[in-house]
């Protein structure tokens, strides 16, 4: 199972901005490379990442195979309310990922 | 014997030159078949342009409001820091709907494509990306009211990413 960094603030003032990063270990093979061989490495990348807060869809990012090895993304939301923030990696090979986070809002 | 030690060098450089050449066409003969081998397997900039004009439609690409921000000399291509950021108030009236990036030389043309809400509060994401080869990298923002906005930075890369064999 692939293994997932998140930082999100565990607590917030309501509306603040705060600030989301993460990031998601997969070698994103690009599918251009050959073995000493010369034979073709088949592509195995994330190709995407959809970030939810409290079951609402915040942030979504369709990837390519130019995402650097362990795809880092950082963006921002809103602190709305208290809850959870759920993120799904999801690619080539049935490659899937859950993380959540929790959220305080005051 | 003055004018024949004069004449000497020129005539050593004359042949230097011939056999420069020569070698030139049969570096440049060998190296076409690389070449044609290498060509499906880069894109061009004409291709970025293909992937931009699917992104804007009928749209015009208006240049400003996008800043993107990747460090002008990188030494591993394997992983470079990127971020862009866009002016936008980010409220439910005007918001940017989504970033992308594309490049010129990767295999492919396309980075990321990121969608955006006015939920986001911010209109700015980073990322590490891969660029094979020193290029133009172009972020483009779409906004809600159906604007397009880009910037673009040149790149050096000392070493490339993406096509490097396993050794």
């Amino acid at each position: 199972m692939a293994s997932a960094l998140i930082n999100v603030p565990t607590k917030a003032k309501r509306g603040e901005i705060i600030a989301i990063k993460t990031l998601i270990s997969h070698h994103m093979e690009t599918g251009f490379r050959h073995t000493e061989t010369g034979v073709p490495i088949p592509r195995d990348i994330v190709t995407r990442f959809v970030a939810t807060y409290n079951g609402e869809e915040i942030f979504s990012a369709q990837l390519y195979p130019a995402i650097a090895a362990n795809p880092f993304i950082t963006f921002s939301t809103v602190a709305t309310e208290s809850g959870t923030l759920e993120f799904k990696w999801t690619g080539d090979n049935g490659f899937a990922a859950t993380e959540q986070a929790k959220i305080i809002v005051e | 014997m003055a004018g024949n030690r004069m004449e000497e060098p020129r005539r050593k450089e004359a042949l230097t030159r011939r056999d420069a050449l020569t070698g030139a066409g049969a570096i440049a003969a060998g190296a076409a078949l690389p070449t044609l081998w290498l060509r499906h397997a880069a894109a061009t900039p004409a291709d970025m342009q293909a992937a931009i004009a699917n992104v804007l439609g009928d749209a015009k690409l208006n240049v400003g409001r996008v800043k993107i921000e990747i460090p002008p000399l990188v030494e591993n291509g394997n992983t470079v820091p990127c971020t862009v950021s866009v002016d936008s108030p980010m409220t439910p009236q005007a918001y940017v709907k989504f970033i992308h990036v594309f490049n010129e030389k990767n295999p492919q043309p396309n980075v990321i494509s990121a969608r955006l809400s006015p939920r986001a509060g911010r209109a700015s994401i980073a990322t590490r990306i891969r660029l094979t080869d020193t290029q133009t990298v172009v972020a483009i923002a779409e906004m809600s009211d159906g604007t397009f906005w880009s910037d673009s930075i040149s790149v050096i890369i000392t070493l490339g990413a993406c096509l490097e064999n396993l050794i």
